[in-house]
């Protein structure tokens, strides 16, 4: 297709070589206490970033067009709401006990 | 024409909006599938903010070193399937096939690998039901950890299983020489779905093996 846009190895390389790191330093600070929820969320977000260097590249959505990206980001904003809206009410409930009882 | 040409369906303008259109349609699938898993990532948060001393202690018992291996080779299938997406792309018939080859066999790594750890959890009457029995406290909501996890890392394993089919069926198309640099969309957008599988477990790894790593 002329529309395509092949990457060139090196690139994919240096994504793959990125992604094995990135798993490495989530498994090693997986052991090390942060305190509170700082383990959760660093986890997190070490995914939310390999996700997104996929997405991009692996999945080449930064070369796709303007529609594909309403696409794509149509799934993940569903999901937020998903998970948004039933946790603001799952997670607050216990804010008020005197209320529940 | 032959089957490999720039051909294009009537309702088309020309073969780059049927690509297009092809590429838009996957993303409307893999947006279903954000869904499908998403309800189980819902689940589980609801269910770890309920019991997170369980979920941790749970989540110890589970392989940490079968996990992150189980991560870099999926990561590297992900890398092969690129590669054999790119070769796809360049018509370079023979690269695709070992690149499509390389990715079926990673795959069928880590299927093999997570088999052992469903065998382990199996020995250790970790798998939810009449034989579950656990060794430390909160087993029922421990009990509760391992429905998600076998739900979750079952369904994944399901996609895999259901990507290695789909990988056959490259493997014989492009052997057959069905594809070409100009028309090669199905490898293209099976490729998106294995790249998907693999954002899936991204996610379920830190979810599952590294919720309390940090407290034993």
């Amino acid at each position: 297709m002329s529309s395509d846009h092949v990457l060139s190895v090196k690139l994919y390389a240096a994504i793959f070589g990125t992604l094995l790191v990135l798993t490495l330093v989530t498994a090693g600070a997986a052991f090390i206490d942060l305190g509170g929820n700082l383990n959760t969320i660093l986890a997190l977000l070490i995914a939310c970033g390999k996700a997104l260097l996929v997405i991009l590249f692996f999945m080449h959505v930064r070369y796709s067009s303007r529609l594909t990206w309403v696409f794509v980001g149509a799934g993940f904003f569903w999901l937020m709401i998903l998970l948004a809206l039933t946790l603001a009410d799952v997670l607050s409930r216990r804010w008020l006990p005197a209320v529940i009882g | 024409m032959s089957d490999s040409g720039a051909i294009h369906a009537h309702q088309f303008d020309d073969a780059a909006q049927q690509h297009e259109a092809s590429w838009l349609g996957m993303w409307v699938f893999l947006a279903t599938e954000v869904m499908f898993f998403g309800g189980m990532f819902l689940g589980y948060t609801i269910y770890r903010a309920a019991y997170p001393e369980a979920f941790a202690g749970a989540s110890n018992h589970l392989d940490i070193w079968l996990g992150t291996i189980n991560t870099a080779v999926l990561i590297f299938s992900s890398f092969t399937m690129a590669l054999a997406v790119r070769g796809a792309q360049l018509g370079a018939r023979k690269p695709t096939i070992g690149f499509l080859i390389l990715t079926m066999i990673l795959g069928a790594v880590f299927l093999g690998i997570k088999f052992t750890e469903y065998y382990a959890k199996f020995e250790e009457h970790f798998v939810p039901g009449s034989a579950f029995a656990y060794p430390g406290p909160q087993a029922h909501a421990a009990e509760i950890f391992f429905s998600f996890y076998f739900a979750m890392t079952g369904m994944h394993a399901l996609h895999m299983i259901i990507g290695e089919g789909l990988l056959t069926t490259l493997v014989v198309k492009t052997a057959r020489r069905r594809f070409s640099a100009l028309y090669n969309t199905p490898v293209e957008l099976i490729g998106l779905y294995w790249h998907f599988v693999d954002i899936v477990w991204i996610f379920l790894f830190p979810l599952l093996y590294l919720v309390g790593r940090h407290l034993q």
